[in-house]
């Protein structure tokens, strides 16, 4: 007979208990309805204040459709349950309907603790748990400014992540004397606060919230803390702390926790058989859990019993591998070292911003815990060898920090490698050799690791290389090689086109994905037009029609301005040709100009005009260098020390048209004030007293990053010669759509190692990187130049080859602020029917 | 059937895909490197943008395709139909046709 298992919470334990449920009551012996409070089905209430950052609620679901297609499954959304009567085993919700069961499963979460300062409900004042919550702090943002978080714990820095993505001025107030004191120690918590300030928040630690002051409006104006400091506050949160929700428990008779929590046994049951508690609502022999990974595992130890099993749960070490704000934190063990005896071993380097901390055991032998803040890397191994001894000295464990010291080889095989879901390492390598896995995809279908919170995915990674599997990196259906490979091919066989290539190391036709790369690398090998007839059709849209497609299907049009230095004469022809063809002008960030909303058929006539100028192509449209960007320098600047306008324009004219594996964009500033951001670009110079510094692989974006430092006080000379270096070996060796930031992170040794090959000559290639960097330089030929002598590529820039006088009908604009604009479209463009001619039917 | 001669077959260079006007018709024409001609809307469904002709012609699995320039889905030369997983929706519509000697042309009803 089927019975009925009813779930209050459809939360991520909750989601996590039923979809486990599922997956194991083959038989369906059990019809399961859950009751969910929310309107949302469950989503990562762990990563909550990415919804605010474009990517949305659908990104956060945890539910990919698997409930709501499952007939065993009654889901209930937005239905609140009210009351638990024991006796006759039924749960009452706030609309009245009773729901029976046969067992029931609390899994109702917690609250928000907000403390009962003078102001706390005034207008302005917000509680950070649900999306429902940051919806109605984003609808307050609006005139918002500042922002206060009332609390630096895990989720107060969540909540000011939320806080910065609205755009707000954002302080945090800590009660105690560091950031995150539950997870981590003194000196993690300050590197943590460092780290956190520089990305522009303001940190309070060491002062408690006195009260929450109201402006003339009656809403929130401004914090007062307990020190009298005042914090100017437009939006308050309150993330100080959670309190377990065991009020439907208790109004039905059943024990409760000292400090909150429905009391169950370690089977996770309460002392009603019928009726279960997990995730943080319960608490487990009276210890409740903020964490989810101890969440999942009560979940799992109830799904076990519930279909006749004998788990247990155990506790958890609290253990937790998170990004805040960008910033890697991660805890686990003993990572207060409170056990007696216990030996700390510290390595921190404060201008990396990386903090690690070992706990050993009095003899220095036992991994009793830790914590790593700034790089989180070594956390997957270091978490499995809790308990065990250390297989290699502290300081060997320890440098280089990064998580390099330790290969997933140095892990027992009986030691957990997953936690979520209780895998070990012996688990993951026997699945792999079983099932014959070849990803980590396959490994996480198989053995469920990698799929709670995810820290052990770069283990999982380590584990596969491990067992002899290389993962798959073929660029696509076509060729089974990487870039890198498909570079040395053609360097090595001399094959100058595509069809030679996909015949003798490939297969079928190409696709979108291989041809520009065989492109780029050909651009780069075998020279020629990239319009030529081999190479035109490789080319993606912009490179083919040399301007940058736009969303109307028109192109905007980048005259190459070296180093952003340029004449009167020439900003006039700008000017003329943008207004004699009526294109909308923006300034860029690469100190160009920028023309928009040129169709097919105008660009080779308002580059006629521009080559006559002496423009030449700006490249805006390739995987290839973009701009050298500039500061005045000494020639105008009272601070400059060194000439970066003119070394701008010396690295623009050497690099333009170099095809790469992504675009290159480059900086030089005069002096250490960086007015050129050239530490945000590829490669960045910046002059010194002694000559000039070298950065690398920075990056503006999605994920920002700063250059670092490959070599100091260089002459001119000594400069240019190592920036061959890079950008040859850049293009040689990285891959498809690789920016120069990804490809160092992904070399093995990093920027050491790339140290060692462009400085140094560690592979012995220096000699052969620069002269293929000199054979770049003496064969660069402008390519809208190139076009225009050549009237069969001139004849490609047509509206319609039948019809070429005739202007493409789609193409409409609006003018707005004295400019055009696309005009609007909603949905695609209706297309005329075929019409059907009696004539033609009856023929 | 009405044929149109729209170009040279010679100035149809292959994988190059050329947009022509035919009755109001805004049409993507491709010659695949075996000499296979195909017509296709030249309207990218997901930008409205008259941009199908500027796509990378290549194979999947064989089947002949053409990328979308602006948002890259996959489309079959053949039928038309998008062969992207995430949106089996969309379509292309299809049109006939065919080599006379030295010139293509398009057929309409």
């Amino acid at each position: 007979m089927t019975r009925t298992l009813v779930v209050v919470g459809h939360g991520m334990v909750g989601h996590r208990f039923v979809t486990a449920f599922r997956a194991r009551d083959h038989e369906r012996r059990w019809r399961v309805i859950v009751l969910g409070e929310e309107r949302h089905p469950a989503y990562d209430r762990v990563g909550l204040s990415s919804y605010l950052d474009g990517r949305g609620l659908a990104d956060l679901r945890l539910d990919d459709g698997e409930l709501a297609g499952d007939t065993a499954v009654d889901l209930r959304l937005g239905v609140v349950a009210e009351s638990i009567d024991r006796a006759t085993r039924t749960v009452w919700t706030s609309a009245g309907t009773p729901v029976r069961y046969d067992a029931l499963v609390l899994a109702t979460g917690s609250r928000p603790f907000v403390p009962p300062v003078p102001g706390h409900d005034l207008p302005g004042c917000f509680a950070y748990r649900t999306v429902d919550d940051l919806d109605r702090i984003r609808a307050a943002s609006g005139e918002a400014r500042d922002g206060v978080v009332v609390g630096g714990g895990l989720l107060g820095l969540e909540a000011a992540n939320a806080l910065r993505l609205l755009g707000l001025r954002t302080q945090v107030v800590e009660m105690a004397d560091w950031l995150m004191p539950l997870q981590v120690d003194e000196g993690g918590g300050h590197t943590l606060g460092r780290l956190v300030e520089r990305l522009g928040l303001v940190v309070h630690t060491g002062s408690g919230t006195g009260a929450v002051e109201a402006g003339q409006d009656g809403r929130t104006r401004a914090v007062r803390l307990t020190d009298g400091t005042e914090v100017p506050a437009d939006l308050v949160v309150f993330s100080a702390g959670i309190r377990a929700r065991d009020e439907l428990a208790r109004a039905a008779g059943l024990p409760v926790g000292e400090r909150g929590g429905v009391l169950v046994d370690e089977t996770c049951r309460t002392e009603d058989p019928r009726v279960w508690a997990v995730g943080e609502c319960a608490a487990v022999a009276g210890r409740t859990y903020g964490l989810v990974a101890p969440g999942y595992a009560m979940a799992e130890t109830v799904v076990d019993r519930l279909l006749g099993g004998s788990a247990t749960f155990g506790g958890a070490e609290p253990a937790t591998k998170l990004k805040l704000l960008g910033v890697d934190v991660a805890s686990f063990g003993d990572a207060h070292s409170t056990t007696p005896g216990a030996l700390d071993v510290v390595h921190a380097n404060a201008a990396s911003g990386t903090y690690t901390k070992l706990v050993l055991s009095d003899d220095a032998r036992t991994l009793l815990g830790g914590v790593l803040v700034g790089d989180a890397g070594a956390y997957p191994t270091l978490r499995a060898l809790l308990g065990r001894p250390l297989p290699a000295s502290p300081e060997e464990v320890l440098a280089p920090v990064g998580g390099g010291g330790l290969s997933a080889d140095a892990v027992p095989d009986d030691a957990t490698v997953c936690s979520c879901h209780n895998v070990s390492k012996g688990d993951v390598t026997a699945a792999i050799t079983e099932h014959g896995l070849t990803d980590v995809a396959g490994v996480k279908r198989c053995t469920l690791a990698g799929t709670g919170c995810g820290s052990c995915v770069p283990m999982l990674g380590g584990l596969l290389a491990g067992c002899g599997v290389e993962p798959d990196r073929a660029l696509c259906e076509h060729f089974r090689h990487t870039r890198a490979e498909l570079y040395e091919i053609v360097r090595a066989t001399g094959i100058t086109t595509f069809s030679e290539l996909v015949r003798t190391h490939g297969a079928g036709r190409g696709c979108d994905v291989c041809k520009p790369v065989v492109a780029s690398i050909l651009a780069g090998l075998a020279g020629g037009h990239v319009l030529s007839e081999d190479q035109a059709g490789l080319q993606d849209t912009n490179d083919r029609f040399l301007a940058n497609i736009q969303r109307n299907g028109t192109y905007s049009v980048v005259p190459r301005i070296p180093g952003g230095e340029i004449t009167p004469e020439k900003l006039i022809t700008i000017g003329e040709v943008a207004r004699d063809f009526g294109l909308y002008t923006k300034i860029t960030g690469g100190q160009r100009i920028d023309l928009f909303g040129a169709r097919v058929e105008q660009l080779p006539l308002i580059w006629r005009r521009l080559v006559d100028a002496g423009f030449e192509s700006g490249h805006a449209y390739g995987k290839a260098l973009r701009t050298v960007k500039s500061c005045v320098g000494t020639d105008w600047c009272r601070y400059g020390v060194g000439d970066s306008v003119a070394m701008a324009i010396r690295l623009e004219l050497r690099y333009r048209g170099l095809r790469a594996p992504h675009k290159i964009k480059a900086g030089v500033s005069g002096c250490a004030r960086e007015c050129a951001e050239a530490r945000s670009k590829d490669f960045g110079v910046i002059a010194t007293e002694k000559g000039w510094n070298l950065y690398v692989g920075g990056n503006g974006g999605f994920t920002p990053r700063h250059a670092e430092l490959l070599a100091a006080d260089l002459d001119d000379r000594a400069l240019i010669a190592l920036v061959d270096r890079f950008l040859m070996f850049y293009i040689r060796t990285a891959d498809r759509l690789q920016r120069t930031a990804a490809w160092i992170g992904a070399m093995e040794g990093g920027l050491e190692h790339l140290r060692a090959v462009v400085v140094d000559d560690s592979l012995g290639i220096a000699e052969e990187l620069e002269a293929a960097m000199e054979r770049h330089v003496g064969e660069y030929a402008d390519e809208w130049a190139g076009v225009l002598a050549d009237p069969e590529k001139v004849a490609r820039f047509v509206s319609f080859v039948n019809s070429p006088d005739v202007p493409d009908p789609t193409i409409r604009f609006t003018t707005e602020r004295g400019q055009i604009r696309p005009g609007a479209t909603d949905g695609p463009v209706p297309l005329p029917l075929p019409v059907i001619r009696p004539e033609a039917v009856r023929a | 059937m009405r044929w149109r001669e729209v170009c040279r077959w010679e100035a149809l260079r292959p994988e190059l895909g050329a947009p022509v006007l035919v009755d109001g018709h805004l049409i993507a024409l491709f010659r695949t490197e075996d000499g296979e001609l195909y017509a296709l809307g030249n309207v990218d469904p997901v930008s409205s943008a008259s941009v199908m002709s500027r796509g990378i012609v290549g194979d999947r699995a064989g089947e002949p395709v053409v990328a979308s320039p602006m948002h890259k889905q996959v489309f079959s030369l053949r039928s038309g139909r998008c062969l992207d997983v995430t949106h089996p929706e969309l379509a292309l519509p299809t049109y006939a046709v065919r080599r006379q000697g030295d010139v293509v042309e398009i057929g309409l009803p």
